[in-house]
């Protein structure tokens, strides 16, 4: 039972990760309809910010992570000015391809600066583990942290959405991009913000994954931004709650069918479950349905 | 639509259109074996040539889905990995049965084409339910599946027939004489190396083949209006389950076709993330998107030249990747920003007329 509750919790944190990361997926998705492949990688150039910082220029982990949030912040600007906005009414194909090549000239960078060695990276939490029921179940530092960072973020983001102008300005740009724009919203502003925030939570999320799974190296990001993808749209891509249940979700199955199935089959299991519920649900848990114009 | 009453002149325009691609592929093929005789070629380019076949199958393949049938597959190496697997699994169990080398590789070729369309029919039928970017990712879900589950299973052959098992090599319990096939990560070791530039540049003309006859049959302009309008297309009664599944499970079909000349040029085989995951259906992907997607002739040409040009450019290795990123979203802004286009419009009046009909 508690090798159980152990895993479980163990879950629950590994999919909050995947919660943030899908948080900046399906915003960006609900907002530029487009879906950002080179996610992941922002969050393998947040893990390596924070590791530059950390271990080679000796800071604390707080400046590391802060620094992190900026360079991705504005690294996700940058992406999508230069790469998406060009695109904005082209076909949805040439703009996801185009995010696939972000997404390799991200990872060669890193391959380029940091090299292809695993770094070892050192943990951003520094909070003791928590021994509950007489030793027997043991909370890692990392775990609480990533959890409650989990639900700060959400709260925050839930806030700022439905309380803000800003927010306000989101919804409607992704209501309707065309009368967003006639109602006086700057449309290209809120897509660069939603960049901008999407791009910070990846930053976030990357010192969280490398401080649970402490190897490094240039294509750290690419799977879990998949999954974290799958997580999105298993939860409804474009919805924020959606984002964190599919997180969560997946995180649970991911550690639990580790445990109890085939650690080598855990993967597919994952995409099994999408896949099942994507065609029971073709929009996701809690996806819209779209009604179709001709 | 105002070419209808001038069906002649257009057929025999498509015709020498076709005739120009087989060409091409002969040509080179003509050209390469010359200086092979002429001992032009170094053990380098001649090791890339089957690479080469390969290449150009998978990307003319793919590009029957993305660019004919209009769906984004990200899940065509799995297509492969299914096509090399079951062809090794054939080849090596039959090594004994049937000596003559071509029979048992032509054999083999037939079973990985026809395991690999299972495996698209098995798959399309779910898939093509969804549409655009949902389509896309539940591909790549079924890739990498397929993929680790090929990494789990276990046969072993001994006197009493084929064992199999999902767990381990020790759960097969075989006899003492007994020999494993496929050994789970380990993969397949041993298949007959069969695959040669002739054979593969055969496959490449038998896949030009196909694909070019059916994008110019009624089938292909049936899957083509899909594309182009799925609800215009539906309501003129052309039944859009089977044209998807008919274009998916042909272009699966060929790229198990490439899986088989794949195995049979190594004589080891395992499924890893380099060759059959997602990286490599997004290379294929490339290879479509540089040579103009809808473009087979194209996915030819940039197929070839992006396998060759990192083995030339040997100094450059280690920025081939960068340049590759780099040229893809040049590429694709260059080709579909709206700006650029209008621009390029300005600049090229002669050819717009061209340009819209494309």
């Amino acid at each position: 039972m508690m090798s159980f509750i152990s895993y479980f919790i163990n879950g629950l944190s590994l999919g909050s990760v995947y919660a943030i990361i899908a948080l900046g997926y399906t915003m960006v998705y609900g907002i530029a309809k487009m879906l950002n492949f080179a996610h992941g990688d922002v969050i393998m150039i947040g893990g390596y910010m924070v590791f530059t910082v950390v271990s080679t220029m000796g800071l604390g982990p707080v400046a590391g992570v802060l620094l992190a949030v900026i360079l991705c912040t504005v690294l996700g600007v940058v992406i999508e000015g230069v790469a998406y906005r060009p695109l904005r009414m082209a076909s949805p194909l040439a703009v996801l391809i185009t995010a696939i090549g972000v997404s390799y000239l991200l990872q060669n960078i890193a391959l380029l600066v940091f090299g292809s060695n695993p770094k070892s990276f050192t943990s951003v939490v520094t909070i003791p583990a928590l021994k509950l029921a007489n030793g027997k179940l043991t909370i890692s530092g990392e775990t609480i942290v990533t959890i409650i960072s989990c639900v700060v973020i959400m709260i925050c983001l839930t806030t700022f959405i439905k309380k803000t102008k800003a927010g306000q300005a989101m919804l409607a740009v992704s209501e309707d991009k065309g009368a967003a724009q006639l109602m006086g919203i700057n449309v290209d502003g809120t897509i660069a913000l939603t960049f901008a925030i999407g791009s910070a939570l990846a930053a976030v999320a990357g010192a969280l994954l490398c401080s649970a799974y402490p190897t490094l190296t240039p294509y750290t990001g690419s799977m879990p931004g998949i999954k974290a993808f799958v997580a999105a749209v298993f939860g409804g891509i474009g919805s924020i709650p959606g984002a964190l249940i599919g997180g969560l979700l997946l995180g649970i199955i991911e550690n639990l069918s580790k445990a109890y199935i085939s650690s080598q089959l855990s993967d597919a299991i994952v995409f099994g479950v999408l896949i099942v519920v994507l065609l029971v649900k073709p929009t996701g848990i809690l996806g819209k349905k779209i009604s179709e114009k001709v | 639509m105002e070419k209808s009453n001038k069906t002649n002149f257009h057929l025999s325009k498509t015709l020498k259109s076709n005739l120009i691609t087989y060409g091409i592929v002969i040509a080179a093929f003509l050209i390469v074996q010359l200086l092979i005789n002429a001992g032009q070629v170094s053990s380098l380019m001649k090791g890339l040539l089957v690479p080469l076949c390969i290449y150009t199958i998978l990307a003319v393949s793919l590009n029957l889905t993305v660019g004919i049938l209009g769906e984004l597959s990200l899940g065509h190496a799995a297509f492969m990995c299914v096509g090399a697997f079951s062809s090794s699994l054939f080849s090596i169990s039959m090594l004994e049965a049937i000596p003559n080398s071509g029979f048992r590789f032509f054999l083999a070729i037939l079973i990985g084409a026809a395991a690999a369309a299972v495996a698209g029919i098995i798959i399309g039928i779910p898939v093509l339910r969804l549409r655009g970017d949902y389509l896309a990712i539940v591909t790549l879900a079924f890739g990498e599946i397929i993929k680790n589950v090929v990494n789990v299973i276990f046969i072993g052959k001994d006197s009493n027939g084929l064992h199999f098992s999902m767990k381990n090599a020790m759960a097969l319990n075989m006899e003492k004489d007994g020999k494993m096939i496929l050994n789970g990560a380990q993969g397949i070791t041993g298949t007959p190396k069969d695959s040669t530039f002739f054979i593969g540049v055969l496959l490449i003309l038998v896949t030009l083949f196909i694909v070019l006859n059916l994008i110019h049959s009624r089938s292909g302009r049936a899957i083509m209006s899909v594309r182009d309008n799925r609800i215009a297309a539906e309501s003129i009664g052309i039944n859009i389950t089977k044209y998807k599944l008919m274009a998916f499970t042909i272009s699966a079909s060929l790229a198990g076709v490439a899986g088989v000349l794949y195995s049979h040029n190594l004589s080891s085989l395992t499924a890893t993330q380099k060759n059959f995951g997602y990286n490599q259906s997004i290379m294929i992907l490339v290879f479509v998107v540089l040579g103009g997607i809808g473009n087979i002739r194209g996915s030819i040409i940039a197929a070839i030249t992006l396998t060759l040009l990192p083995e030339l450019l040997r100094g450059l290795n280690t920025y081939r990747m960068l340049i590759y990123a780099l040229i893809l979203i040049f590429m694709m802004i260059f080709n579909w920003s709206p700006k650029l286009i209008d621009l390029r419009k300005r600049f090229f009046h002669k050819n717009k007329a061209e340009r819209e009909k494309v």
